[in-house]
């Protein structure tokens, strides 16, 4: 018998060497812990709704009578979903071609495209095309699609900020092509640092890198932060003069907690800069049900919008979408009311607005207890979360704990965690899955644990904390600040 | 779990090495730099492979069709026809199929638990969805059908699977083994990623087949390795043909890692023989092929003489245990007598891998976190129906056979139809969701055709959309033996328009050879 085909040896090479560290080793060892039977708060995922956060009511109630459109002519409905509620299902189920269980225009329905379209104008002032917004199971799967688009091979470099949403390195791996860091300023808020932007391009080209396009999270993951306009206008230039295709990741567009950086989008900086900029910079934008205040993760609902694309290469994108036949269309009508949800008048529109002004406003609290509560820690400095759902400490650790990592086999960040976790129950995910500088080490939590339970979270961090930072206190120094 | 792992692959890590800033925009701030390269992403620049893929189940004749549609509805009366009947794609409820009513309410229920907890619920609901939404929602922590679940799926619905899996087969299966999907399509594609290398590696698959399969290899960068369906003999697979593409390939150099098989066949319908089913577990084992079974039509049969039999059970039944043979089968809720396609549901399990490959596929999946939650519920559901003594039991049957018993009967009206045509022979479908008529061409026709640079089957399927509004897809898109040509339509009209149909195909069809009459 012939040795077998999927041994771990002839696996795919691409396959092999993708990390996505936000369901890796931390993850594994809290989900062996809680069948154990011990309490874990899982921290690692940016996932509201399993942190207790509630569904809005409204988008629940259309979807639930799309999946049920008997109801809709059942006498009694009225009793449990209020009449807007019903009038937006038969409005969406109008515009599909067999309710919920056909698969739609493989780009989208297209009258939820046009919702897309008319949000995008109305939030940046410029008109948007709904031929050229393609909706799909969430927005990694619109990135994924994107970057197999643009990497032809091992010699197409991907500019990823460091430290990135490992989704990014993940899927250049997979792709087989480069990714070119380019590392945030952590001392000046996880700020661009042009300089060092410039010389990971020229070091790649010097090693026969062709870099083909600059990913920006905004608001930023892990680090939350949030760029200006000028950042956004000095990113433009730059990926004109370096001929780079600019993808946005905005899908935290909505969780902004400070009030000097509000969200702008890259489009409509790109419009605002006037021709040549405007006319030739080729943009992918991409958003989702999953965060903002909605956090309908489990939907996987989301969209991509390209802008300044040759109608031949928006044609084989929609080609290869074709082969996924269509984005599962629940998730479509969640991302239609996301965009288009009830108006001043409507019956459900104040319940909506204080369901949601509910959330951020908490949201916004949350960032300041867990930022506050790092920085009054023992060796530790937290940058304030200034959107998106993270938080990321530097944690300073003795040289001591770094040895005893190592020893251990475990990167020092992974072996601080995976103590923490151990005595806390708090799962978080090591600063070295997102990238890091050498030396510097970080973990990734996020600001969704229930507001009441926060201070209890962060109490218990600081016994953890300082409990090691005293077993592995000596004087011998500490890593890179 | 490995750290980083970009740091292999980046490669500006090594900060201040460089002595000097090599700066490639330094100077030219304000020069045209985009015009002088051509932008990045242009028809030239993007990946090749996703230039060399192809699904002609929604290729042009459909945008052809997407275009004659909207002029009826601006211009009625400018065509013969006065709809676009859509036969190209299986997709059963945008031609008036309902969903099975206990699915959706245990759908609804979870979307909106909220509902449950209210007395007015049963006035909507009936009391077993309520009490299967119930038992679905403690299945799921927080009962959070809006947070991402474990990649794999939620764990109680794969035990509800492997339950069903079990029930269905004989043989034990382990939620373990489930990985859930959005829809069937992402789980080949998963395996195709882990599978292809490069181009030489191949995998074996039907020939006609349904085109994910040669998209995927080709987005892939692999080989597709074709075997030939023999349509005399009923769409029949033969192993002796199956065995000589594989050697032929490993002639050219080509590793040859998988074997796709399509139980029902799409296009073609087939059914396999339960000594077909082991002579190609026989030889997966033999030559060292992963089996990988689309099942997506299992509950598709129309023919008494024949029965489903998964891989598994048929592997099992043999005595083969996970060290004989590597099988991943897949299922969908898009099929059946469900036809949820617009849910992405669907799984895949794996059986006869190793742990440190099981553990890369398990990476795969969470890179994507998770398919969707309702259409895990879906799955679910699916393979866990309303028994004998649930209140929706009856109903739910009724539904279920309703829909079955009238796709045998439209399978039957549509296949006799295509057998009247002349110069037309077709297949039973013993199963699926598709008839794939083999149409034997005028020379005059095929000439045609050429002077337009159309094969013969497109150059015919544009005609009769054309003149019908009826949307087919041109056999090669599926793939054909050279210098034969087939068209693959659905058999999923409603069945009341079904005669109309039937009558404008053959006034059609008369008309055509008419015209090329040699």
């Amino acid at each position: 018998m012939t040795p077998k085909p999927l041994d771990y040896e002839s696996l795919n090479e691409n396959v092999k060497k993708v990390a996505y560290a936000v369901r890796g080793e931390l993850y594994f060892r809290a989900s062996e812990l809680q069948k154990e039977g011990k309490k874990i708060i899982f921290t690692d995922v940016g996932n509201p709704h399993a942190l207790g956060q509630k569904p809005l009511s409204f988008p629940r109630q259309v979807v639930a009578l799309c999946q049920a459109p008997f109801l809709l002519d059942d006498p009694n409905v009225g009793l449990l979903f209020p009449a807007d509620a019903i009038a937006r299902a038969r409005h969406y189920l109008s515009m599909t071609s067999g309710g919920l269980g056909a698969y739609s225009d493989s780009r989208g329905i297209p009258g939820v495209r046009k919702e897309v379209a008319d949000f995008i104008e109305r939030r940046d002032g410029y008109p948007s095309d709904p031929e050229l917004i393609f909706l799909t199971d969430g927005a990694s799967k619109g990135v994924m699609q994107m970057l197999n688009t643009i990497i032809r091979d091992e010699k197409d470099g991907i500019l990823v900020p460091v430290p990135q949403y490992p989704l990014y390195s993940a899927a250049i791996s997979l792709c087989g092509g480069s990714l070119v860091p380019y590392y945030l300023e952590e001392e000046a808020n996880w700020g661009l640092d042009f300089y060092n932007i410039h010389q990971s391009v020229a070091a790649a080209h010097s090693k026969g890198i062709t870099v083909r396009a600059m990913v920006i999270i905004n608001p930023g993951n892990p680090t939350g932060q949030c760029l200006s306009e000028a950042n956004i206008r000095e990113l433009l230039k730059f990926c004109f003069q370096e001929n780079l295709v600019l993808l946005a990741d905005e899908v935290y567009q909505q969780n902004i907690y400070q009030d000097e950086r509000p969200f702008v989008s890259a489009r409509k900086i790109l419009f605002d800069m006037g021709p040549p900029i405007s006319k030739e910079v080729q943009l992918v934008s991409f958003h989702t049900v999953s965060k903002g205040y909605w956090g309908e993760c489990g939907q996987r609902g989301g969209y991509f919008e390209m802008t300044n694309l040759p109608s031949q290469t928006v044609d084989e994108i929609y080609k290869v979408a074709s082969v996924s036949l269509s984005p599962n269309v629940p998730g479509q009508i969640f991302l239609g009311l996301m965009v288009n949800p009830p108006k001043a008048g409507d019956i459900s529109y104040l319940k909506l607005v204080q369901e949601s002004k509910a959330v951020l406003e908490s949201l916004r609290r949350r960032a300041h207890i867990m930022t506050d509560g790092f920085n009054s820690c023992r060796n530790v400095v937290c940058n304030f979360t200034e959107g998106a759902m993270y938080s990321f400490p530097q944690i300073r650790l003795p040289l001591k704990a770094i040895e005893a990592a190592r020893k251990a086999g475990k990167a020092p960040d992974v072996f601080y965690c995976l103590k923490l976790l151990e005595a806390t129950g708090i799962a978080t995910v090591p600063g070295s899955g997102f990238g890091q500088k050498e030396g510097v080490f970080h973990l990734r939590t996020t600001i969704l644990p229930a507001e009441e339970d926060m201070p209890a979270i962060m109490t218990s961090f600081r016994k953890f904390n300082d409990e090691f930072m005293e077993q592995y206190e000596d004087y011998r120094g500490y890593s890179r600040m | 779990m490995r750290r980083f792992a970009t740091d292999e692959r980046c490669f500006s890590s090594d900060l201040g090495h460089s002595a000097h800033l090599v700066s490639s925009s330094g100077a030219a701030a304000s020069s045209a730099m985009g015009s002088t390269q051509s932008p990045p992403l242009t028809f030239d620049s993007i990946n090749p492979k996703v230039l060399k893929c192809e699904y002609a189940v929604r290729g042009e004749i459909v945008s052809h069709a997407q275009r004659l549609q909207q002029e009826l509805q601006t211009k009625p009366g400018s065509y013969p026809f006065d709809e676009i009947l859509y036969c190209n794609i299986g997709n059963p409820q945008s031609l008036g199929q309902q969903p099975v009513t206990f699915f959706r309410e245990v759908l609804a229920l979870c979307d909106h638990p909220s509902i449950l907890d209210k007395s007015e619920a049963h006035a909507l609901f009936s009391s077993d969805a309520i009490a299967r939404a119930r038992q679905i929602l403690d299945l799921i922590p927080g009962r959070a059908t809006g947070a991402y679940s474990h990649s794999q799926g939620i764990k109680g619905l794969r035990d509800a699977i492997a339950a069903g899996i079990a029930a269905r087969d004989g043989f034990p299966a382990n939620a373990d083994d489930i990985f859930l999907t959005d829809g069937a399509s992402p789980a080949v594609h998963m395996m195709m990623q882990l599978l292809i290398r490069s181009e030489k590696d191949g995998i074996l698959c039907p020939i006609p087949q349904y085109p994910l399969y040669s998209a995927s290899i080709a987005l892939h960068g692999g080989s597709l390795v074709p075997y030939y369906l023999d349509e005399a003999a009923g769409w029949g697979l033969e192993i002796s043909v199956v065995k000589k593409q594989l050697e032929d390939a490993r002639s050219k150099g080509i590793a040859v890692r998988a074997i796709v098989v399509i139980n029902p066949g799409n296009p073609t319908g087939q059914v396999l023989a339960e000594g077909n089913q082991r002579e190609i577990v026989q030889f997966c084992k033999k030559e060292g092929l992963v089996l990988l079974a689309d099942e997506v039509y299992q509950e598709n049969i129309y023919v008494e003489n024949k029965k489903f039999n998964s891989f598994k059970k048929i592997a099992r039944s043999m005595g083969y245990g996970e060290k004989d043979l590597s099988l991943v089968s897949f299922q969908s809720v898009s099929k059946g007598y469900y036809g949820e396609c617009g849910k992405r549901g669907g799984y895949m399990e794996i059986t006869g891998f190793s742990a440190d490959v099981r553990e890369q596929i398990y990476k795969l999946a969470s890179v994507n976190l998770c398919s969707n939650i309702s259409g895990q519920i879906l799955a679910s559901l699916v393979m866990n129906t309303p028994k004998v003594g649930d209140e929706s039991y009856e109903s739910f049957t009724a539904e279920k056979n309703g829909i079955l018993s009238s796709l045998a009967r439209r399978a039957k009206a549509l296949e006799d139809a295509f057998n009247s045509l002349e110069g037309v022979t077709c297949n039973k479908a013993e199963g699926a969701m598709y008839l794939f008529p083999r149409l034997h061409l005028p020379q005059k026709a095929i000439e045609a055709a050429n002077a337009v640079n159309a094969a013969p089957d497109a150059f015919y399927a544009r005609r009769l959309l054309d003149a019908t509004g009826i949307v087919v897809v041109p056999g090669s898109g599926f793939g054909q033996v050279p210098g034969t040509w087939h068209f693959r339509c659905t058999i999923l009209p409603q069945e009341n328009k079904i005669p109309a149909i039937i009558a404008r195909l053959k006034a059609f069809h008369e008309s055509f050879l008419g015209e090329f009459r040699d």
